[in-house]
């Protein structure tokens, strides 16, 4: 029992230090907010995948009503801004090579005389397609407006109602919109990338300076020196959370459909397991340098196998295998489903248990290396 | 040009403004030197003296704020290009590039200065013959030694053959073998090519061997002159006293220093070397033989370090007996005679195929101060990290005030205090709160706590600074308060790494009172260090070289291990060299050296 009070009041000491040394330097405390202030902003801000008055070029060679009726339904979306209208076929190239429209439009001649007659109609897009996404979203959008076009033609042509409608209802983002999406993966990305370089420099720091021999020479043991380092950055990483909970709720007012002890409950296993890797980073790195590097490399297969930029079905196989070792793709998919579907602990058990390993490897493993590399 | 000064500075004053702590710092006051042509001008001083500000000044790399410095005639204020061309200057960290060859950085240095193809031949040849490093001509500069690193630097700033020479404390970090070295490289240059000279430096000793020596403290010259002008100072001042045979040279060197008509005395040579001031000579001095007891002290020629002594004191006015009656406060134990608190044997530490330490062994007794002297790369960083519970031995029986270090390794850690050689504390935490952190990192909490911060506070002069940001506090406060945080726990064996070095003469006097005072009240001490006369402190010290243990034996043993006879007495630096010397010589004739 005493030594349990002994170890606690050790601990304790520890962590008031490394609060306190990271809340005495003006740098890093500007460091803890600023960063993740700024890029939330910017992420929800400026990461949209969302087309808005994208520019595009229009070669309508017909000029009938039809063709009209067309433009006005691609035009009256919002979503594409006519930049240029086109005379002849040789002008499609050289605008899109010069990457002013996203696309060109070309209305054939005989469009309404072909339609007219019932024909199959073509209707030519030239999609620059150097950003993959872009184009394909414009595609789609297209798509969608033709087959309204067609839907509409038929039925005041006599042609009787489609036979197939699709009729889509967004559920837990209703517009659509890549922010919600955005936000909620941030909650959990940018309080790891945080967590991880605190907790990654913060031993090497004190190794270089010299206060970690003057730790070490102390009778606190390496696991209290590793409890002491983890738990600061586990409530640095959490407020970090909560301050981009804050920002996507009241400054972009994304509706928060879960529980918050659910959300907290699942982001706590996230971070632990977080820096337990940047623990594990720490105890390897020499020095500053060293830590910054490592981290840095670390981050971007991180981020990128989190399925935040890019769906995680669509990655090969082994790459699929690779993300299951990654704590942020739990940690995204938990946020969404509990922060934009409101589901319960239940649901998201699938999430917490592999985030649960993740730390349950990470963290022993790191004081492993910290027994052997340091003392 | 020779019969003109190579460089004269006339009331140079330079300031720094330190934001962060919102003070200024005066580096330099009113200061006048010369420096004369084809001789060596030594600039001595502490760390923060002032040295290196007035060796940029003369480099034209900063302007004066007060006064002029003219170098080679030319103001440096006005035309920096011009003295840059013809000097050479070599900072404290000379840029050498680790990853070229010795010979690569000597083209990169003699394509920097653009010196002509024709002669650097024979520049090469010369300068390779005079340092000795013509054998490692192809070896990377990131692998050489310490003392060849810098033998080097020295060699790549001689390319060209400058007219004045700066150089900022070549011998930072040098064994006292390279150090010699250098050294005579110095006097060779200035003897055969008529080179001007100004070195600033540390060390007594070598500015003794300067033809005109300029003492700084506290950016103001405190004395300056040929060495002999400053030594005759103390001329009639200085006396040796053998302690009778009980007695340990550094406990009558403590009571002699603890008198206020005392300027100075330190161990020396198992006597007690001291000075007396000239007041209390001109009376007969009737209270030094109370001091001195039994003993007879017989006056002896002055050292230049005595005239520094005299000068510092007259300006710095400083109680040491105070230092040493707090000090004293701390927990006394029991003492046991003879009483084992280190036990080493066969002690092993290998970095891959490299052995660090190889086979030590040795005890230390209660109460003892015990030092590890060695050259760079001797092994004694290693050993005394391995001692500290740093770093694992390979193998070996490593035991720390009665426990295993390798078993109950905490146990051992609540017993010992250790102070390492850089400040190793958190700089932007505050006095209090290093104390309290450090001090709940041993356990202490409550009044308990309070008391032994109070008490070790007052006990190294910190009553007032509790609220400073650590990492602002000028050097000796810093290292005061590492001393401090070591000592919180009342430990029984304090580990010092290196704790003098860059400290002024008086400071290490205080230092070394106080360390004196604990060893006396119980306070096992384990110490290394680089200044070699600071070994004649210790009951014993340790001489390792190549990881192996060379001597090991009081400072009379060692000295009489490296050959001293009644006719020819030695220093402790004298018998360090001679020591490893003698090993290195015979070790040679062994197996013909690898190089």
């Amino acid at each position: 029992m005493n030594a349990m009070l002994a170890f606690l009041r050790r601990v304790a000491n520890l962590c008031r230090k490394e609060l306190q040394v990271i809340l005495k330097d003006p740098a890093s405390r500007v460091l803890l907010f600023v960063p993740a202030l700024l890029q939330s902003l910017m992420f929800g801000y400026a990461a949209t995948l969302d087309l808005r008055q994208a520019p595009y070029a229009l070669l309508d060679q017909d000029h009938g009503p039809a063709a009209v009726q067309l433009i006005a339904n691609v035009e009256g979306s919002g979503v594409f801004r006519r930049v240029a209208t086109l005379h002849n076929e040789n002008d499609i190239a050289p605008i899109v090579d010069a990457g002013e429209v996203l696309f060109v439009l070309h209305i054939a001649p005989r469009f309404e005389q072909r339609l007219s007659a019932g024909e199959t109609t073509p209707v030519q897009l030239i999609l620059d397609a150097r950003n993959s996404t872009t184009a394909g979203t414009a595609s789609g959008y297209l798509g969608t407006i033709v087959s309204r076009f067609n839907a509409d033609w038929r039925q005041s042509h006599g042609g009787g109602a489609a036979p197939l409608t699709v009729d889509v209802r967004a559920w837990y983002n209703p517009n659509l919109e890549t922010r919600w999406f955005m936000m909620s993966s941030m909650i959990a990305v940018l309080s790891m990338l945080q967590t991880l370089m605190l907790t990654a420099l913060s031993v090497a720091r004190e190794r270089e300076q010299g206060t970690f021999d003057q730790l070490l020479v102390t009778p606190c043991t390496p696991a209290e020196i590793m409890i002491g380092k983890s738990v600061p950055s586990i409530f640095v990483g959490l407020v970090q959370s909560t301050l981009i909970l804050l920002i996507a709720t009241l400054w972009f007012h994304i509706p928060m459909a879960g529980s918050l002890v659910t959300l907290y409950i699942g982001l706590l296993v996230f971070t632990v397991a977080c820096v337990g890797i940047g623990l594990a980073i720490s105890a390897l790195a020499v020095n500053m340098q060293q830590a910054m590097l490592y981290t840095f490399v670390l981050m971007m297969p991180l981020v990128l196998l989190s399925g935040m930029t890019t769906p995680i079905a669509n990655m090969p196989t082994a790459m699929q295998w690779l993300t299951t070792i990654n704590p942020a793709r739990y940690a995204i998919h938990l946020v969404q489903r509990v922060y934009l579907e409101g589901v319960g602990l239940g649901t998201v058990i699938g999430d917490i248990v592999p985030l649960l390993i993740i730390a349950a490897v990470t963290l022993p493993f790191s004081a492993w290396l910290f027994r052997h590399r340091l003392v | 040009m020779n019969t003109q000064a190579a460089l004269v500075a006339q009331g140079v004053g330079k300031r720094f403004v330190i934001k962060k702590a919102g003070r200024t710092v005066v580096a330099l006051d009113d200061v006048s030197i010369e420096v004369k042509t084809a001789a060596l001008t030594a600039l001595v001083g502490p760390d923060g003296a002032g040295k290196t500000t007035l060796l940029r000044l003369a480099a034209g790399l900063m302007v004066a704020d007060t006064g002029t410095m003219t170098v080679l005639g030319i103001d440096a204020a006005i035309d920096p290009q011009a003295i840059q061309n013809r000097i050479s200057y070599m900072p404290q960290r000379f840029g050498l590039y680790d990853d070229l060859s010795v010979q690569e950085n000597l083209d990169l240095y003699a394509d920097l200065h653009a010196v002509p193809h024709d002669v650097r031949g024979k520049r090469y040849k010369r300068l390779m013959e005079m340092t000795d490093l013509g054998r490692f001509t192809s070896r990377p500069a990131g692998k050489l030694s310490g003392g060849m690193k810098q033998k080097l630097g020295l060699a790549c700033t001689l390319v060209r053959s400058p007219e004045l020479l700066l150089l900022d404390e070549p011998t930072v970090g040098v064994d006292p073998l390279s150090r010699r070295e250098l050294w005579e490289i110095l006097e060779q240059l200035v003897r055969e090519e008529n080179l001007s000279v100004l070195v600033s430096t540390s060390y007594m000793d070598e500015a003794a061997r300067c033809a005109h020596v300029a003492i700084l403290h506290d950016g103001k010259v405190l004395a300056q002159g040929t060495p002999e002008s400053i030594r005759n100072t103390a001329e009639g001042l200085c006396f040796a006293v053998t302690p009778p045979a009980d007695e340990a040279p550094r406990h009558l060197q403590a009571r002699l220093l603890d008198d206020d008509k005392t300027v100075d005395a330190v161990p020396r040579g198992g006597k007690v070397h001291f000075v007396r001031t000239r007041a209390a000579v001109e009376q007969d001095d009737p209270d030094v033989a109370n001091l001195l007891g039994t003993s007879q002290a017989e006056p002896v020629p002055p050292t230049l370090e005595d005239g520094f002594m005299l000068a510092l004191r007259s300006k710095v006015q400083r109680d040491l007996s105070s230092v040493a009656s707090v000090a004293m406060s701390t927990p006394t134990r029991a003492l046991k005679a003879d009483e084992t608190v280190i036990e080493v044997r066969d002690l092993v530490r290998t970095f891959g195929d490299f052995t660090a330490v190889d086979r030590t062994s040795f005890s230390v007794s209660r109460g003892e101060i015990f030092g590890l002297l060695g050259p760079n790369g001797a092994g004694k960083t290693t050993t005394f990290r391995m001692l500290c519970g740093l770093l694992p031995a390979s193998s070996g029986t490593l035991r720390v005030a009665g426990h295993d270090l390798r078993k109950a390794r905490a146990h051992a850690r609540q017993q010992i205090g250790y102070v390492s050689q850089k400040f190793a504390l958190y700089g932007n935490l505050t006095v209090d709160e290093n104390l309290k952190f450090f001090g709940g990192a041993y356990g202490l909490s409550g009044t308990h706590l309070r008391e032994r911060m109070a008490a070790v506070k007052s006990q190294f002069e910190l009553d007032d600074s509790g609220h400073a940001q650590a990492g602002l506090l000028p050097g000796g406060f810093k290292q005061r308060l590492a001393m401090a945080t070591g000592l919180l726990h009342a430990p029984d064996i304090l580990f010092l790494d290196e704790p003098t070095s860059g400290a002024d003469p008086l400071a290490r006097r205080e230092f070394w009172r106080r360390i004196t005072a604990l060893a006396e009240a119980g306070t096992t001490i384990v110490i290394t260090t680089h200044f070699m006369e600071e070994a004649e402190y210790c009951d014993r010290v340790v001489i390792q070289d190549a990881g192996k243990v060379l001597a090991l034996g009081t400072p009379a043993e060692i000295r009489r291990q490296a050959g001293e006879t009644d006719a020819q007495t030695f220093d402790m630096e004298q018998a360090f060299i001679g020591i490893v010397e003698q090993n290195r010589k015979a070790s040679r004739g062994g197996s013909r050296e690898a190089a």
